[in-house]
């Protein structure tokens, strides 16, 4: 670092550490290794080594691994479960989160609503699953209150299928997304939408045209981000769900690739076509948001 | 906020308060139903249990081991906080304080794990710790516990390191500090709110992080939140109120630190991780 410039340099004879530090590169700069060789070790190349790793399969060529992915129906037909979960629960949390934020954000209270939503969150998808467990069983307190209130006569199976799977998702996943989109919403200036207002605008139209331009690019990220978090659904896909069947997510079937026949050729090879499809998805939203309008979302001068 | 009192409004805001008093109720109902379930004798078929008792909670920590599992979880979580941080606040520094070429493709580096849901990643990591034989012990653990919060640390502390005066650590560098005396003298004084309030998200994330713990975790690496996996998941080997009584000591383990660390952050930071 410190040796100074060699005498082929036809410049002015300015110290190697001078001329790296005017462009940003000094001791300082060097704290930044590290946490990239960290990163390199445990997080890139153990990308590439699975990559490598899902195409020397056990058994047969190059492309043997993704073949019988492809084929097999009881393995890319976890492509289908996991979508037809994820995608309507990040759907529906994010129609649920916008209207919510919208009234939460004036609350003058609003941390202690924050706090309680943070609460699942924190508790994490296996104890919700081990809950909703007892919850939503036949003899459960929701099955229970719908009984005594009339609204059924036998209590509804909620356990062990599709809708078990889907309400876990929804307990932990509406927390996040409404938490994201009023972190978002925070970032508007109100006093766009009370120059919207002055002006005449009612209610509906100050939202469609003012707010809801202004808050896309954050909904979009947060769309992203509550779905690549559905997709990978384990833990309760498992417990609440029928991991043999209809709630077979695509994780399971990475997880007993690699830890059931201990085949860990297949297992990153299920791992890598997990991640394009959530990467395509993500970059089909993301790519949407291009098109839309990204400006400040404040309401001062210049 | 502009004041609308029509009808309509009022029905909307009433749907809107209807939807998250729902929300709220039934995940209170989830959670007192663990609770209540602890410390019944017998709960078949009633509203509330047939009597009440304790005696889950001494039998759930013999046939759990619970003494070894917490013991375990804690040293876990405490290393992962102390290497994320050891890690993470120098880079975060780094990063706020010098503009280099190929910065954006750092920031990227350390915006992906945030990004890429732990199952994702955590299959090919494993994998490669299982062939470097560190799974199935604690380093491995604790190695695949960082790969998360370091650049969480980093991307947390970013913005808090950027609003401190850069003329405070000029004025030491004057009178002759190096980085190091900068670093323990002047920055982590005043660091110490941001990386305290960043170490607890860490520590909150750590304990309630299932996949990439169950994933590298070996029989005496074992989690809290692993263990109760395969409780539930063995169902039916053992009582139920015991392993309620398991998951009401896994709540309050998680809620204390949760509420220690709401002292310090706003509870929308736990979930914003990555803006941008």
């Amino acid at each position: 670092m410190t040796s100074p410039s060699s005498s082929i340099d036809p410049g002015p004879a300015i110290p190697l550490s001078q001329r790296l530090a005017a462009r940003g590169l000094d001791g300082l700069t060097l704290l930044v290794v590290p946490a990239v060789l960290f990163l390199l070790l445990l997080f890139i190349y153990p990308f590439f080594y699975g990559l490598f790793l899902s195409f020397n399969p056990k058994a047969g060529g190059t492309l043997a691994n993704y073949q019988r992915f492809f084929s097999d129906s009881f393995l890319y037909g976890t492509i289908a479960t996991t979508l037809w979960l994820a995608l309507p629960v990040t759907v529906i949390t994010l129609l649920m989160a916008i209207p919510i934020a919208f009234r939460v954000r004036v609350m003058k209270h609003q941390r202690l609503l924050t706090t309680i939503l943070v609460i699942p969150i924190t508790l994490g998808t296996v104890l919700v699953a081990q809950g909703l467990l007892s919850y939503l069983g036949p003899q459960g307190w929701f099955n229970r209150t719908l009984l005594t209130l009339g609204l059924i006569s036998t209590p509804v199976k909620l356990l062990h299928n599709y809708w078990g799977v889907f309400l876990s998702l929804v307990i932990t996943g509406f927390p996040f997304t409404f938490l994201l989109t009023l972190s978002y919403l925070s970032g508007v200036d109100p006093a766009l939408e009370q120059a919207g207002a002055t002006l005449g605008a009612g209610p509906w139209q100050r939202f469609k045209h003012i707010l809801l331009p202004l808050l896309l690019p954050g909904l979009a990220i947060t769309f992203c981000l509550s779905f690549v978090q559905a997709f990978s659904v384990f833990p309760s896909a498992v417990l609440l769900g029928a991991p043999a069947g209809p709630t077979r997510v695509i994780s399971i079937a990475a997880y007993q690739a690699a830890f059931e026949e201990y085949d860990y050729s297949m297992a990153s090879a299920v791992a890598m076509i997990m991640g394009v499809v959530q990467l395509s998805i993500v970059v089909a939203v993301l790519a949407a948001r291009g098109l839309l309008y990204r400006g400040p979302a404040g309401g001062g001068k210049g | 906020m502009v004041k609308d009192n029509r009808l309509s409004a009022r029905l909307w805001a009433f749907a809107n308060w209807a939807v998250i008093g729902f929300f709220i109720l039934n995940l209170f109902g989830m959670i007192a139903t663990v609770v209540t379930s602890s410390f019944a004798t017998r709960w078949l078929g009633t509203w509330l249990p047939a009597g009440w008792t304790t005696r889950w909670y001494s039998s759930a920590w013999d046939e759990f081991q619970l003494y070894d599992i917490l013991s375990v979880t804690f040293q876990i979580v405490f290393l992962v906080v102390f290497l994320s941080g050891l890690i993470g606040v120098p880079a975060a520094y780094a990063l706020a304080r010098r503009d280099f070429p190929g910065k954006k493709l750092v920031m990227l580096l350390f915006l992906l794990p945030l990004l890429v849901p732990p199952i994702t990643f955590g299959i090919p990591l494993a994998t490669v710790l299982y062939r470097a034989g560190l799974a199935g012990q604690m380093s491995g653990v604790v190695l695949a516990n960082l790969v998360p919060t370091v650049p969480f640390v980093i991307l947390v502390m970013i913005p808090f390191i950027e609003q401190i005066d850069t003329k405070i650590e000029a004025a030491a560098r004057v009178f002759g500090a190096n980085t190091f005396k900068l670093f323990i003298y002047i920055l982590l004084p005043l660091l110490a709110p941001g990386i305290l309030a960043a170490l607890l998200l860490v520590l909150v994330r750590t304990i309630a992080m299932f996949e990439l713990t169950f994933l590298t975790a070996g029989p005496t690496s074992q989690t809290l939140v692993v263990a109760l996996y395969y409780a539930v998941f063995a169902a039916g080997v053992r009582a139920v109120q015991s392993i309620d009584a398991m998951a009401v000591i896994y709540m309050v383990t998680t809620l204390v630190w949760l509420l220690i660390a709401l002292r310090f952050v706003n509870p929308t930071q736990i979930v914003a991780r990555a803006k941008r």
